[in-house]
């Protein structure tokens, strides 16, 4: 049996292992796909206290050096369930089944799609949800983005320096991200709002061509575009630890600043927990937090 | 064997025209899940003498990830006699991968 099993390896999920490992708890850290979660899309992070420039792939790999180091044992399984009989909590992956005497979740978040039809099977073929790291394939083509968030405005803001023109789709009249960003896609020629509409259709041959929007008067309007950038927010990856952390109504596990869930001995850390403000420090002050009240969980055991 | 990296000059031999499959991997240098699936390429290609693994910069050979129709990286596609036999988007863990290439 484990002292802890952490699953996810985020930045969230890495931090607590190496507050376990210090403490000289035996740590199993269990992973969906490989190690570093969300950041690792990012080219630049410039608000990580310390290091003023870094890319989310050198600290990703720093962070796993840094844990593995201290002795965490990672495996690359995704965990699919979790259950709590009389204190002892297994984790059920695709592969095996781990027990220990405590669990952080730290999975993090996923984007979230867009649930139009079609949608998976032209992922990579027209379909994005990563402007910086795949706008460079729409250089002189025209593109649309979807969402109203920040993501969403700084998405189109980049694209308008690359593709020939960006369509900016919101289903309000009203962005939700900083009127500055609004301001300058405003001033750009290229970038045309279209409000109050969804995108309820996708059309493609062997690639995406164009997207029916609809407008919520109910007036439907097709649009050429090579290339779709959903930007309409991440969602927690807790529902299959559904049956012992109570989810909020968006699906974030629900725990204050302690990382304490409604059952004994299970925690949660980062961006899938209920909270304000979802970064690396924040997700990694968590790691710390879950990892500490573990190891005193550990010790009543 | 070791990941071959590809350009236009030797795409038709080494992939269209070999008798092998070919795990083809369009990347990029600034792209940081495809630098987490390299380390597995890279095993995937040392444990497996029955697969080609290729790599193709995706900013160096625009044309070929064109051809291909690749608009989002890390893309993996899997080619068999010149023809595409399966497409996989986004960072996989090396298990996915070695299932793709049964695919
Ligand atoms: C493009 C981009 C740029 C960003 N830039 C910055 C920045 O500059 N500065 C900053 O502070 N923050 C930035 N962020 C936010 C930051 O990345 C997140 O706040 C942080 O990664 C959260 O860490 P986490 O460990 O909670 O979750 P995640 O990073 O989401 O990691 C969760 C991990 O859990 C794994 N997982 C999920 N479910 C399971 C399962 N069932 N079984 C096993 N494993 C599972 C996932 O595969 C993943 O590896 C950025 C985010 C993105 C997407």
């Amino acid at each position: 049996m484990f002292d802890v099993i952490i699953v996810g390896a985020g930045p969230a999920g890495m931090t607590a292992a190496i507050y376990a490992r210090r403490a000289s708890k035996s740590v199993l850290v269990l992973e969906a796909k490989s190690y570093g979660g969300q950041i690792i899309n990012t080219p630049d992070i410039e608000n990580y206290p310390v290091e003023a420039h870094i890319s989310g792939f050198d600290f990703a790999t720093k962070l796993y050096e840094q844990a593995k180091g201290l002795g965490a044992e990672f495996k690359f399984e995704k965990a699919v369930g979790l259950r709590d009989e009389n204190g002892v909590k297994t984790v059920v992956t695709t592969k095996n089944e781990y027990e220990a005497k405590t669990v952080i979740l730290a999975t993090g978040s996923e984007n979230r799609k867009l649930g139009v039809e079609g949608e998976d099977a032209l992922v990579g073929r027209g379909i994005s949800y990563c402007a910086t790291c795949d706008g460079a394939f729409f250089r002189k083509k025209t593109v649309a983005v979807v969402g109203g968030g920040n993501t969403a405005l700084e998405d189109a803001l980049y694209l308008a320096d690359l593709a020939e023109k960006v369509y900016l789709i919101h289903r309000r009249d009203t962005f939700r991200g900083e009127d500055a960003t609004v301001q300058k896609l405003a001033a750009r020629e290229n970038v045309e709002f279209v409000y109050n509409s969804t995108v309820t259709a996708l059309h493609a041959e062997k690639r995406l061509n164009a997207i029916d929007v609809t407008n919520k008067d109910g007036s439907v309007r097709t649009i050429e575009v090579k290339g779709l950038f959903v930007a309409v927010g991440r969602i927690p990856e807790n529902q299959n630890f559904a049956s012992l952390v109570e989810l909020d109504p968006a699906g974030y596990a629900v725990a204050g600043e302690d990382c304490r869930t409604k059952t004994p001995g299970v925690f949660v850390a980062g961006d899938n927990r209920t909270k304000n403000v979802r970064q690396l420090v924040t997700a990694a002050a968590d790691g710390a937090v879950a990892a500490t009240a573990a190891i005193a969980a550990i010790a009543d055991f | 064997m070791s990941v071959i990296e590809v350009t236009s000059a030797n795409f038709k031999s080494e992939v269209l025209e070999s008798d092998k499959p070919v795990l083809v991997d369009f990347n990029a240098a600034w792209c940081g899940p495809c630098r987490m699936l390299k380390p597995m390429l890279d095993e995937v290609a040392a444990e497996r003498d029955d697969v080609k693994v290729v790599s193709i910069n995706i900013d160096d050979e625009d044309e070929l990830a064109e051809d291909f129709d690749v608009s989002a990286i890390p893309c993996l596609v899997l080619v068999k006699n010149g023809k595409e036999a399966n497409r996989s988007v986004g960072l996989i863990p090396k298990d996915e991968i070695l299932s793709f290439i049964e695919g």
